[in-house]
Order: structure tokens, then C-alpha cells, then sequence
């Protein structure tokens, strides 16, 4: 039931809250992003009180480096920029503009995510496994929880690319993709506090 | 009614005004990427260049992240739209809960040494 809404004159200028479903689907969304907030902190917590804690193993200063921060940084911001232009398309029914947005920010996605796989895969080389210290694990958990996140992501948005390569803009999956974007703009804002806490201030020798 | 939700548009139902209004807005969204993008670059010398004082470049670089995270949250994220009051509580909510679990976390683990 489209309810008030008109559909005889095209599609709605808000077609991700023009139903309720639709409605439903944003506020519960952003309960959910009011909860990973602090699920985050906790982990930024953790491991702000062990960064210090390298018992002897390898420390942030000796592994990190900065041109890669940067690369991922850079991937990732680009990745939202491209989600939210992906959104201006769909408010403007223009569908295959929205998907091809959709397809860049899913390969800048998965460019992020393979350098963040090296990343760690050079980190184990270099002595840091899992339990070398308490800065390792918290550093894995932390970063690592992000990666998952950025993985889920890719998922659930190329699930919908793939289901709706061909149904066009409808009020059904408007309010999926405009959430998906919600979920990917979240991913970048926590990693602007991983590049910073994490990163940065390990580099920076805070 | 079913089929209403699952039928693609021909067209859209925005007249001339509400497209410019979308195209203004689009152009905002690029310029706060592109001061972002800037925002990055400058934590990054921050910390890159020796010259910067660790006493000043950390301070510094936790404001820069404040900021892209309001940029993100109001102009990317849309929380600065009307209509958004509900997801604007849950947000500040989760930043105000956030606040002592991360204060917390940090002294107790620091006092009690791994």
C-alpha cells in the first residue's frame, strides 16, 4: 500500500520514505547506527588502554605506515562520495546511473579491503600475530571488526545489485539501497577514527 | 497493491524547481567531500612533517576527525535534512553513551597494566 503518496505522475522525489515500509526501514536503521556507535567506542576503548602494551612485540610506530593509511583513507572516502551520488540518481529514477555508482563504490570497497588484508598479512611476517600482546589483539579486534563491517557490506550491496540488475527503481527496493548507502557512509565514518586514533597517533608517537 | 511497489517509473515526479534543488544540493555534497578529502591530507602532514609539535598534531587530528564526522553525519548521512529528528536523538544518544564507556575504558585498563 503506497498510501498518500501519488504515484501517477512518476516517482516520488523521496522514494526510500514514500512508503511505510520504506519509513519503517530508515528509523529502525538508524537505531541500529545509534547502537554500533557504542559497540565502537567500546572497541576504541580497549584499545586506547592496551596501545601500550606490546610486551616486547613489534609497536604501532615500527609497523604502520603511512603512504598505505592513506591509499585505504583515500579508497574509502572516494567509495562514500560515489554512494551518495549513487542516492542523487535514484531520486531522479535514473537507475543505471545509481547502479554504476553502486558498482564503484563495491570496487573501491573491495580495493580497501584486499589492502587491508596485506596490511595484516604483512603485520604477522613482521612478529605481530594475534596474542604476540595486548596492542596486538586490541589492534586486530578493533580494525578487524571494521574489516568485517566493510566485507558485510560488500555483501548486502552487491546482493542488491545483483537482485535488482533489472527491476528499476521501485518503492521495494528504493528504501534498500538508500539504506545500504547509510550503512557504507557509517563504515567511512569509523574509519576516519581508526585512521586518526589508530594510525595516526601510532605514527605519531602519542 | 503489491504491484505498485514493485513497478519501475518511466519517469520522476519532480518538477523544474525540486531538480535544481537536488542539483544545488548535489554540488554541497561534492564540495564537503572535496574539503574532506583536504581535511585527510592535512591530518596526515600533521603527523607526517617533523616539524609539528606531538603536543599540538594530536589534538589537532582528533579535532580534524570531529569534523569529518559532522560532515559525514549531516551532509552524507542527511542529518541535517528535515525530517530527521529520530535518527538525530538516536545518534546523539549513542555519542552521549559512547562518551563514558570510552572514558572509562581507557582509565580503567590503564590503571589496571594489562
Amino acid at each position: 500500500m503506497a498510501g498518500s503518496v501519488d504515484l501517477s505522475k512518476g516517482l516520488p522525489s523521496h522514494p526510500e520514505k514514500s512508503t511505510l515500509e520504506g519509513k519503517n526501514k530508515f528509523l529502525g536503521f538508524w537505531i541500529f547506527l545509534g547502537g554500533e556507535t557504542i559497540m565502537f567506542a567500546t572497541f576504541f576503548g580497549t584499545f586506547l588502554g592496551l596501545r601500550e602494551g606490546t610486551a616486547g612485540g613489534p609497536s604501532a610506530e615500527e609497523l604502520f605506515s603511512m603512504p598505505l593509511v592513506f591509499i585505504m583513507t583515500m579508497l574509502l572516502l572516494t567509495s562514500s562520495l560515489t554512494s551518495v551520488l549513487a542516492m542523487f540518481s535514484m531520486k531522479k529514477n535514473n537507475f543505471k546511473n545509481m547502479l554504476v555508482l553502486m558498482i564503484v563504490t563495491v570496487l573501491l570497497g573491495l580495493g580497501f579491503l584486499g589492502f587491508e588484508i596485506y596490511e595484516f598479512v604483512e603485520y604477522v611476517h613482521h612478529g605481530l600475530g594475534y596474542t604476540t600482546s595486548a596492542f596486538a589483539s586490541s589492534f586486530y579486534t578493533l580494525v578487524g571488526l571494521h574489516g568485517a563491517h566493510v566485507l558485510f557490506g560488500l555483501c548486502w550491496i552487491t546482493t542488491l545489485i545483483i537482485r535488482y540488475s533489472r527491476s528499476g527503481i521501485t518503492l521495494t527496493n528504493a528504501p534498500k539501497f538508500y539504506v545500504a548507502s547509510l550503512y557504507w557512509h557509517f563504515i567511512d565514518v569509523v574509519w576516519v577514527f581508526i585512521f586518526t586514533v589508530v594510525y595516526l597517533m601510532g605514527i605519531g608517537g602519542a | 497493491m503489491s504491484d505498485d511497489l514493485s513497478k519501475p517509473f518511466t519517469k520522476s515526479s519532480m518538477s523544474e524547481e525540486e531538480i535544481m534543488k537536488i542539483n544545488k544540493e548535489r554540488k554541497i555534497q561534492v564540495t564537503s567531500f572535496a574539503f574532506m578529502i583536504f581535511l585527510t591530507i592535512l591530518a596526515f602532514i600533521a603527523v607526517a612533517t617533523e616539524t609539528i609539535e606531538v603536543g599540538f598534531a594530536i589534538p589537532f587530528i582528533l579535532l580534524l576527525a570531529v569534523v569529518q564526522f559532522f560532515l559525514q553525519m549531516y551532509y552524507f548521512m542527511h542529518l541535517k535534512d528535515k525530517d530527521h529528528g529520530w535518527p538525530n536523538a538516536f545518534i546523539i544518544s549513542g555519542v552521549v553513551l559512547s562518551t563514558p564507556a570510552l572514558i572509562a575504558l581507557i582509565l580503567l585498563l590503564g590503571v589496571t597494566k594489562y
